[in-house]
């Protein structure tokens, strides 16, 4: 079970399951992506962040 | 679980709902500065891409009344009868990444936020920079809408502060004010910007170099302490003190506060609830050497609630927890996994007759309230191969999907044409829904002419139509010359070879063990250890010798490591999952080649300590007298009694970011500070004074400098173009500096001058040319992506950690090894690449041989052969390309073509594109 459904409890669970596990991802928001959504760019690149 | 009051089945995203919904409601999403309605969905791109409704102000749901959503919705997808659910799961690890939470307002008063509007946060800065924030990208005051002439970011808001009990430093906020202010700069060249800081921190790979691009671009640097932000007429007043003491204020339109990342709110239940504990902020409580394992067992945890930290970082943290995770429950790997059947792939052969269904979609009102949808679907009526033609509302719905299935078994399609929305998010659903019917997936072709058509024509629903039409003609002209392509599969070795024994060699190698892979760890030295080796402490405390001897005694038990010292790799051949390489030990003048055959490799070569000779500009010779932070913490840490020196002057920055290196090495500010430290420890009497141009002690470590000068050591910061002088005088160094509190220059003769040096890269550039893999101009290697892939390589199948990716302290070493090690299973535990459909393909009866295929391939998946007649020949290594189709545009013979786009289905598109 990853807690949590932004940058870091994603990326964990899609590791997971290529690792070959099932795995419950749990948010407590109606949308995955946590703060990392809310990012218009990254730095250094500036790289669209969605 | 809570309830959406939306079935997820049928749902669209179509957006109706909330153009009907009368009430308003706080966007949250756009920090409070854009209003949305109860029903709705955060952003275009919210996964899952189902609405739902905010009950707290749902009409309805509150007050039993409205319900207007429920008659606009065209797929009855709103269920107000859903009701909360509780679900018990058996689980057998989990990864706590709650991320982090806001810094309370009552700490952002202070400079009159609450009090102007145009004084915010950076993320609400960051909305309003946003195409898809409250003003489309616009920058303008809250105020009145003015655009800003002039900006302040305020840095360290939250962090740094023990006024708001957050110590440490929050480790990202530096970044983030540099692209917020350079995003700024590109919207508006004119805008001035100031950002107002202490130290700027950018002690990441590359950052440096941001920053110093923002300075070029105008962006002004400041190092001050900001005492207050008032309204002053339409502006607002900003004054700060400089380090000279001197006061002064400027107006600007916007002030930004860079805000810290504080612990998330609910960090205290959650540990409660998982039987966790938190650190002194309310973070997960980790170990130096442990640093994703919670108090718990099996409870592990990635991202922000680790310790404030940037997207690589909590990336690189959720591959290794996942890897963590994973080798505790390594016995049910593969037992609870969905796999997936689908009927046989009827088979399409060229000679076949072509039949196109085209289906032509609404998307609610997305397409079809500019395009005539009715019109393009009619416009393919009788268009060569086309025996059936629909519309659909929703294409992408669920039963829209039996719908196709349906069409495709009735009419007996063998090739799909979608004018829809963009294949980026939409092609993988229907071909599995061609898959799903018994179709090759590849049979497929998609139109956009949502984003291309009414999207971007929404003014000129003609021109749009007409768009629409030709753009479907292509698709039609192309989908009659596609051809089914193999789903293939290319079997993996499931063994790893590690190159390099130091932490991250053999953290990796262990990570892997724990999961059940065989692996092989090569070190050059006669010792396993590193760097580790020569290090005694650490700035948390941890005895560094226990602590690896623990970890080289694990690894040498493990019967699934084989430890191979005094060892080099010499050559090597394949790819994923099939590398071949020959091993070279050393034993005195005798040396010996094995051969070993393994699916991936992991790079943990390590890097080595940098010893400039020439330190801002003067000649330095090491002695006695003279040490790196290195040969001081040997000293410190060494028998018999005066170990610390009486008085000691240490330079940070020596040899670095742009003295002789580049670079920022990350680890030197920690290593001043836990030195300075332990000097202090035995002897508080002693001198200690370190010049520094930034202390980048990021994240907890800013504890220990805070330590450190509560403890009386002196930090004096000096810049470049008025750097320190050494002089020697007898056996000792004298050293002269400008003090910027005395604003005179001081010269000491302390007993040791200890040289905070980098870490420079060893030995990368012979395994580059050995392994096709790239470095940097720092020559550390370079990730296959610096935010998503950080310890992935372009070459498949190989992997970077540690210094040999770029310098970094040992805590980010170890989570990097896991990570890489959890990457590097993912093949291995499968037991096959999966090879995607679009990769190229080389005609061999065409190929010259000429070789500018394989020395353009930035991923060498392309390779010159010997055929049965000895000629050279080209071929694709399947199992590793990914379909850029960089070799298929530059053959001079045109003899490499890429599957689903080959020049004949190109052709006739364009041929298409002028017919009429």
């Amino acid at each position: 079970m990853v807690v949590g459904g932004g940058i870091a409890g994603v990326q964990a669970a899609l590791d997971l399951t290529e690792l070959g596990y099932y795995v419950y991802l749990v948010e407590k928001s109606a949308a995955i992506g946590g703060a990392m959504a809310q990012l218009d760019k990254t730095f250094p690149t500036n790289d669209c962040s969605l | 679980m809570r309830p959406r009051y939306i079935d997820a089945d049928k749902c669209t995203a179509c957006g109706l709902c909330t153009k009907y919904c009368p009430k308003h409601l706080v966007d949250q999403y756009n920090e409070g500065l854009a209003v949305t309605r109860p029903i709705h969905i955060d952003y275009a791109q919210a996964v899952p891409a189902t609405y739902f409704i905010d009950p707290e102000a749902c009409l309805y749901l509150k007050h039993g009344t409205c319900q207007i959503c429920v008659c606009t919705c065209q797929s009855k997808a709103i269920d107000f009868s859903q009701k909360a659910t509780e679900k018990e799961l058996q689980i057998g690890a989990v990864i706590m990444a709650p991320g982090f939470g806001r810094v309370p307002d009552a700490t952002l008063a202070k400079y009159s936020y609450g009090l102007h509007p145009d004084v915010m946060t950076s993320l609400e800065f960051e909305r309003l920079l946003c195409a898809s924030g409250p003003f489309e990208g616009e920058v303008k005051c809250l105020s009145d809408r003015r655009h800003p002439k002039r900006i302040a970011f305020i840095q360290c808001v939250g962090s740094r502060d023990l006024g708001c009990n957050n110590g440490y430093c929050s480790s990202v906020c530096c970044m983030y004010a540099i692209k917020e202010a350079m995003v700024a700069k590109e919207h508006d060249p004119e805008v001035e910007i100031t950002i107002y800081y202490m130290d700027m921190r950018t002690q990441g790979k590359g950052f440096d170099a941001a920053q110093k691009k923002a300075e070029a671009m105008g962006i002004k640097f400041v190092r001050a302490r900001v005492a207050d932000v008032m309204p002053w007429d339409k502006n607002l007043k900003l004054t700060y003190s400089t380090l000279d003491g001197t006061h002064s204020f400027e107006p600007y339109d916007i002030v930004v506060l860079s805000v810290g990342l504080d612990a998330p709110a609910d960090a205290k239940n959650l540990g409660e609830i998982a039987g966790f504990a938190l650190n002194d902020y309310d973070f997960c409580k980790t170990e130096t050497f442990a640093p994703l394992l919670t108090t718990k067992p099996g409870v592990f945890v990635a991202g922000a609630f680790q310790g404030p930290k940037d997207i690589p970082e909590s990336v690189t943290q959720s591959s290794a927890a996942a890897g963590l995770a994973a080798g505790l429950i390594a016995k049910d790997r593969g037992k609870a996994l969905v796999h997936k059947t689908y009927p046989k792939e009827q088979k399409t052969g060229k000679d076949e007759e072509v039949r196109i269904g085209v289906f032509v979609c609404h998307c609610g009102i997305n397409i079809s309230s500019v395009v005539d949808v009715a019109a393009v679907e009619q416009y393919t009526e009788g268009m060569e191969g086309v025996v059936y033609h629909a519309q659909s509302l929703y294409s992408c719905s669920q039963d829209a999907q039996e719908v196709l299935k349906a069409k495709i078994k009735e009419h007996n399609l063998n090739r799909v044409v979608i004018a829809a929305c963009s294949p980026r998010t939409h092609e993988p659903l229907f071909q599995e829904t061609l898959k799903d019917a018994g179709l090759n997936r590849c049979l497929f072709e998609m139109v956009n002419i949502r984003d291309h058509c009414s999207w971007v024509h929404a003014n000129e629903p003609a021109a749009a139509t007409q768009k629409s039409k030709d753009l479907v003609r292509m698709g039609v002209a192309k989908a009659r010359h596609i051809q089914p392509l193999p789903e293939q599969t290319v079997p993996v070795t499931a063994k790893a070879l590690v190159l390099g024994g130091g932490v991250a060699g053999l953290t990796a190698a262990l990570t892997l063990a724990e999961q059940g892979f065989h692996t092989t760890v090569v070190e050059k030295e006669a010792t396993l250890g590193g760097h580790l080796q020569h290090l005694a402490y650490t700035l948390q405390g941890d005895t560094v010798s226990t602590v690896l001897g623990e970890l080289t005694d694990t690894v040498k038990k493990s019967k699934l490591i084989e430890v191979l010292t005094n060892t080099e790799l010499t050559q090597v051949s394949g790819f994923v999952g099939n590398f071949s390489s020959v091993l070279t030990t050393t034993k005195g003048k005798k040396a010996t080649e094995t051969t070993l055959d393994h699916g991936v490799i992991i790079i943990a070569t390590g890097g080595r300590e940098h010893r400039p000779e020439v330190v801002l500009g003067n000649p330095v010779k090491y002695s006695e007298t003279v040490v790196t932070q290195r040969e001081l913490e040997q000293r410190l840490s060494g028998k018999g009694k005066n170990l610390a020196p009486k008085s000691v002057v240490m330079v940070q920055c020596a040899g670095s970011r742009g003295d002789d290196l580049n670079y920022c090495s990350k680890v030197c500010c920690n290593h001043a500070v836990k030195n300075a430290l332990k000097i202090k420890a035995l002897d508080p009497a002693a001198q200690v004074v370190v010049l520094y141009r930034d202390m980048r002690t990021y994240g907890f470590a800013e504890d220990a400098y805070r330590q450190a000068r509560e403890q009386g050591v002196v930090f004096i910061p000096y810049t470049m173009d008025n750097s320190p002088k050494f002089k020697s005088s007898g056996k000792k160094m004298s050293i002269t500096f400008f003090d910027p509190i005395l604003r005179d220059e001081v010269t000491m003769t302390p007993e040791v001058l200890a040289l905070s040096v980098g870490i420079v890269a060893d030995g990368t550039e012979n395994l580059s040319k050995l392994l096709k893999i790239p470095v940097n101009e720092d020559k550390f290697f370079l990730e296959a992506h610096v935010k998503l892939r950080p310890v992935e390589l372009p070459v498949s199948g190989i992997y970077v950690c540690g210094l040999a990716h770029s310098p970094k302290p040992v805590e980010e070493i170890i989570v990097q090894a896991q990570a890489a090690a959890a990457k590097a299973a993912m093949p291995l535990g499968k037991g096959f690449v999966s090879v995607e459909p679009t990769i190229s393909c080389v005609d061999k009866e065409a190929c010259i041989g000429c070789g500018l295929c394989e020395s353009l391939c930035p991923y060498q998946s392309i390779r010159i052969i010997k055929d049965e007649n000895g000629k050279r020949k080209a071929e694709t290594i399947t199992a590793s390309c990914k379909g850029c189709g960089i070799c298929a545009s530059h053959c001079p013979v045109f003899a490499i073509s890429m599957g689903g786009y080959t020049d004949e289905q190109i052709n006739a598109q364009i041929t298409a594109f002028g017919a009429q």
